[in-house]
């Protein structure tokens, strides 16, 4: 409980984004749009792991912690993932994951 | 109803129902743009919760520079008023199935579990000097060796990135 609000609604919250997250991950053809889904998905893993920090052990600061090393994971990803998303445009011409089967060799 | 659940209350709405939209939306900017209110509501969570710290990190980083690198590459690889073709109901049923009978399993999970119910105090703000030393500290709760390495990972990341996206020469 924080303050009146308890820490099952912040959990829930967080399920409901995560979820959001994996139907988005399966229903999306665009490569862009999936990496949206990704993010949320690590979103809501972050409001998880802070929730727990505040609520369960105040006097810690792990799950902090945890939140900015993913954040800091999330951005490296992003980056690396627009790089290639960029790169197969030009060779391809467009993102559709379906119609990506080919690899350099 | 106390001003925190109120405020709760508003964030949360703004999360679920906005990110139901951005992957549910057709048009892939609007897309976006659903994206970067549901990480600024995630953002006034941590406020919430009085994590100041980390909530500056996610506005800063997440709402201003992931989401501007996302709304790039989406002008870079596609027109703004393209819209997505609809995805064919063999993918969505299966799909939302999947991800309701997951949320229906967690969330049931979660209520059956009693969690202490002690208030937590309105406690005083996280110390920046805290985090900082926390950070740097090689002792029991301290975070010099994750630091290093995810400075390693941005380096490689940052490298990587370059040499994908550069142009060939043939």
């Amino acid at each position: 409980m924080f303050e009146g609000v308890p820490l099952t609604w912040f959990l829930i919250t967080g399920t409901i984004m995560f979820f959001v997250g994996i139907y988005g991950f399966l229903v999306r053809k665009n490569l862009i749009t999936i990496l949206m889904s990704t993010e949320l998905i690590l979103n809501s893993v972050n409001i998880n792991f802070v929730a727990f920090n505040k609520i369960l052990y105040p006097d810690h600061l792990e799950g902090m912690f945890f939140s900015l090393f993913i954040i800091a994971v999330a951005a490296a990803e992003a980056s690396v993932a627009i790089a290639i998303i960029i790169n197969i445009y030009r060779r391809l011409v467009n993102i559709d994951v379906e119609k990506m089967d080919e690899m350099k060799y | 109803m106390t001003p925190n659940q109120l405020m709760f209350a508003i964030f949360s709405a703004v999360i679920i129902i906005f990110s139901i939209l951005t992957v549910t939306s057709r048009r892939i900017l609007r897309s976006a743009t659903f994206l970067l209110f549901v990480l600024v509501a995630t953002g006034g969570m941590y406020f919430l919760l009085r994590f100041n710290y980390l909530a500056a990190i996610q506005l800063t980083l997440y709402a201003g520079g992931i989401v501007v690198l996302i709304i790039f590459s989406i002008l870079l690889t596609s027109h703004i008023a393209e819209k997505l073709e609809k995805p064919e109901m063999k993918k969505v049923i299966p799909a939302f199935l999947a991800a309701a009978a997951g949320a229906v399993i967690t969330i049931a999970t979660i209520l059956q579990h009693t969690f202490p119910m002690e208030a937590v105090s309105m406690s005083e703000r996280t110390n920046i000097r805290a985090i900082a030393k926390s950070l740097i500290s090689t002792e029991k709760y301290g975070y010099a060796l994750p630091f290093e390495v995810i400075s390693i990972l941005l380096l490689a990341a940052m490298v990587g990135a370059i040499i994908l996206a550069k142009k060939r020469k043939d």
